[in-house]
Parts: C-alpha cells; sequence; structure tokens
C-alpha cells in the first residue's frame, strides 16, 4: 500500500467521475418516469395492466444487470432488421446500451417504490381534494404525487445509491468511467489492489455526498416533523 | 447451411449448449450458496458486534457496513481477487518461489459475495432482533438456560422469523450478483452463456436464455422463503 501512489490513481479516476454521474443521474431520472408508469399501471384496477406490470417487476427484477447490459450490447447486434434499424446508432454506442439496461433495471425498483408511496397517501387527503372540488389529475398532480415522493424518499435514496454502485457494470462494455479507467491504470501499472482501493474511495464519496443531499431534501420536505420555531424558543427560554 | 433455431441452440442435441448451460447454473447456485454462507457468519458475527460490542467492536462494524454499502461489487470482487492473489504471491516469494499465484477465483468468488452479503445481512439480522420480545429472552434466562443453547432454542428461531424476507431478499441479491463472477473467469452461468455466445455467434438467444435461467432459480428460491416463512412462523396468528 503506497498513499502517494494511491492519491495520484485518485486524481486520474476524478476524470470518469463525468461520466459515470451522467449515466446515474439519467438513469435515475428516466427510470424514475417509467417506475411511476409502471406502478400507475399496476395501480389502474385493470386485471390485464395490473398483470404486465406485475410481470415487468418480477422479470426485471430477478435477472441480473449485467445479463441486461449484454443482452443490450451484444446480443441486438445480432439481428439484420436491428442493424438496419433507426435506432442502430444508438443500439451500437455501448453509451446508450449502458444507459437503457440501466434505465430498465431501476424502473423495477422504482415502481416498487413509488406504488408503496402512492398507496401511502391517506383516503383524507384525497377525500379533502375531492371536497375542494379537485378533478382526479389535478389532485393527482398536487396532493397524491407529492405526497407519494416525499414518503418515498427514503428508499428511494437506497436506489439512487444502488445506481451509482451499478454505473461500474458500465466498464465491462468498454465506457471509460471511473471503473473502466481504473482497470486500464491496474494494467499499465500492475498494482491492482491500490488502484481499485482508490476506486472505491471515488465511488464512496459519491455515494457519501448522494446520502447527505438526500437526507438535505428529506429535511426540506418534511417540515411539519420538525418542532415549530416558537417551539424550539420556549424551550429556549425555559432553560435559561 | 441451415440457421439453428433458439431451442437447437440452448437444446441438449449436437448442436446444443444446454448441458452447458445447466452446468453453469448449477455453478451459480454452488457459489451463490457459499458466498451467501459466509454472508450468513458475517451477519451473524456483524450484528453480534453491534448490539453487545464495545465502542471500538461496534464502531469498526458501523465501517464495514457503510464502506461496503457505498463500495460497488464488481470492485470488491476485483479487490478480493488481486488482493488474494497479492497476499499468496507474497506468502510464495517469502518461501523462496518467484512469479505471480493467482487467487483460486472460486473462494475469491464466494469471498467476495460473502462480504458483500454480509454487510446487508448484518442490517437485516439486527432488524430482527429488535423485533425479538425482550420478555422471551428474559424468560429463557430465568430458566437457566446457557448462552449457546438461548441462541440456538430462543434468539436463533425468532430472528429467523423476522428476519427471513429480508434475508430472502439478500439470498436473490447474491444469486444476481453471482453473474459478476463471469469478469474472474469461474465458469458460471453468464460465463457459460458468453462462451457459447462467442463460439455460435448467437449472443441474443444465449443471453436470453441465461436471463431465463436466472428468473427460474429465482422463483425456485421464492417458494424456498415462503416455505421457510411459514416455518418459522408456526405458532403465531396472521392477521
Amino acid at each position: 500500500m503506497d498513499p502517494i501512489f494511491i492519491g495520484e490513481t485518485l486524481l486520474k479516476l476524478l476524470s470518469g467521475v463525468p461520466l459515470a454521474l451522467e449515466l446515474a443521474v439519467s438513469s435515475i431520472a428516466l427510470g424514475a418516469l417509467v417506475g411511476l408508469m409502471i406502478a400507475l399501471l399496476r395501480l389502474s384496477g385493470v386485471w390485464l395492466l395490473i398483470s404486465a406490470a406485475w410481470a415487468y417487476v418480477l422479470v426485471i427484477r430477478s435477472v441480473p444487470l449485467l445479463v441486461l447490459l449484454f443482452l443490450f450490447y451484444y446480443g441486438l447486434g445480432q439481428f439484420a432488421a436491428v442493424r438496419a434499424s433507426i435506432l442502430w446508432p444508438f443500439l451500437r454506442e455501448p453509451y446508450w446500451c449502458a444507459l437503457f439496461a440501466l434505465t430498465i433495471n431501476t424502473s423495477a425498483y422504482a415502481a416498487e417504490i413509488i406504488r408503496g408511496g402512492l398507496l401511502s397517501v391517506s383516503h383524507g387527503e384525497k377525500e379533502a381534494a375531492r371536497a375542494c372540488g379537485m378533478s382526479g389529475l389535478l389532485m393527482f398532480r398536487r396532493i397524491i404525487l407529492p405526497l407519494a415522493i416525499r414518503q418515498a424518499i427514503p428508499a428511494y435514496s437506497n436506489e439512487m445509491i444502488a445506481m451509482v454502485k451499478a454505473t461500474s457494470l458500465a466498464s465491462l462494455v468498454t465506457l471509460m468511467e471511473i471503473s473502466g479507467i481504473a482497470t486500464t491504470i491496474a494494467a499499465e501499472t500492475y498494482r491492482p489492489v491500490e488502484v481499485y482501493v482508490a476506486a472505491g474511495i471515488v465511488y464512496l464519496t459519491l455515494n457519501l455526498i448522494l446520502t447527505r443531499a438526500v437526507g438535505l431534501l428529506e429535511y426540506r420536505l418534511n417540515p411539519h416533523r420538525r418542532p415549530a420555531p416558537h417551539a424550539v424558543a420556549a424551550k429556549g427560554g425555559i432553560s435559561q | 447451411m441451415k440457421e439453428l433455431g433458439f431451442f437447437d441452440l440452448i437444446g441438449f442435441g449436437p448442436e446444443g449448449w444446454g448441458a452447458t448451460l445447466l452446468a453453469g447454473a448449477g455453478m451459480t447456485v454452488i457459489v451463490a450458496l457459499c458466498g451467501f454462507a459466509i454472508g450468513l457468519l458475517i451477519g451473524t458475527l456483524g450484528t453480534w458486534a453491534k448490539v453487545s460490542g464495545g465502542p471500538i467492536v461496534r464502531k469498526a462494524a458501523e465501517i464495514y457496513t457503510n464502506v461496503l454499502r457505498g463500495v460497488p461489487d464488481l470492485l470488491v470482487i476485483y479487490l478480493v481477487y488481486f488482493g488474494g492473489s497479492a497476499i499468496l504471491t507474497s506468502i510464495w516469494t517469502f518461501y523462496g518461489a518467484s512469479g505471480f499465484v493467482s487467487f483460486p477465483g472460486f473462494i475469491a468468488g464466494s469471498l467476495a459475495i460473502g462480504v458483500t452479503s454480509g454487510a446487508l445481512n448484518i442490517e437485516v439480522l439486527r432488524g430482527g432482533l429488535s423485533a425479538v420480545n425482550r420478555g422471551e429472552i428474559e424468560a429463557a434466562y430465568a430458566f437457566g438456560m446457557p448462552r449457546l443453547l438461548l441462541f440456538r432454542r430462543i434468539i436463533a428461531p425468532l430472528v429467523l422469523r423476522h428476519a427471513l424476507p429480508g434475508l430472502g431478499n439478500s439470498w436473490l441479491s447474491v444469486l444476481k450478483e453471482s453473474s459478476l463472477l463471469s469478469v474472474t473467469g469461474i465458469a458460471e452461468l453468464l460465463r457459460q452463456a458468453q462462451v457459447a455466445a462467442g463460439s455460435t455467434n448467437r449472443p441474443f438467444d444465449f443471453f436470453i436464455a441465461a436471463g431465463i435461467l436466472y428468473i427460474v432459480l429465482a422463483a425456485i428460491s421464492g417458494l424456498f422463503v415462503l416455505f421457510a416463512e411459514r416455518h418459522f412462523s408456526r405458532g403465531t396468528r396472521r392477521a
């Protein structure tokens, strides 16, 4: 273990952070949208849609992400029809394959988390919205969705961390993000242990920042759980 | 030559790779089971450390879970594999031999999986332990049970009752994580699918087949978890 070498490697690995973050942020954002749609299908009350959404979640959650990634990157090029289609410029690029695979993977987990959030919205709040004369869509946009999102955030932060970690798999389809650069350096210097320790530090830092940011967001979104400002003042007054 | 169909490729005929894929699936199950066993051991010890350890031991267990939660599984696999090889090589050179000694992939793989799932299991088991009624443990003490008997007869079954759903999830993630071991060259399911895809030039068919096999494995384990939950929930009332 050579701290100076680890430090130097750390600096080199930082050039892979933008790509890793880009993959993580776009797959989390897209995955949340797809997940919301799946969750809505699951709660739609139509038998066919419910079972389709259920099957989607079940299948995607049981298939390893790496299999999905290889299926997109290596598998789809097998078909002449795919190679001739307008999507081929996208599907040929490892970046888009990684993004698709990550998005589909996270969407299944997101669907379950969002469904839990949607189910947690209490009847009283919906009834209050109805009593104010809100239409279904307005109620969904103003009342149900914000409450569901607030409820889902703690569980969702775990999924976000999982996605940041999952971007490391992109290195296996030749993308040069943090792990990709680390593998290259390890092959050049023959010092894999130190290089991967450095890469671990980078991921750990990213996830630490992410956890803090989500914690802050949770704090901001839950003012009703904090003691009222005057209550704090009164408490201070008593202790003086 | 006639284009081979999907079922010719994954079947057991002369052109089929069915036996290879099944052997891969068997390897996946074995390496995942070994990893999960190590993970359970680490989880139990870690829970013990977190619940009744001194300040240093508790802090160490906490750092372990936090670090493992933030580091990608792939890196853990690389670290265990290369780190193990480095240690073995240095031991080897200490005894006068020269050259690189590679760490056996299977041991490295199950260790890597065990280390990551161990971090997960600590949280799961701690949750299960906190759900156990203190009165039941006190009752066992009142009967004069020695600690080991108390653990075997009272704590372990009760913790398992509460922790089984979490442990089931942990097992599923172990099963999926084992696919990453293909990078170290272990002949597990994904690796075999890659080999077959490479020699037949039909990657889509084989990765779909691998995906289906993973779904089957997950479904079977789901059934096991269901039965185990029923077994350990005997005597409880269902709401």
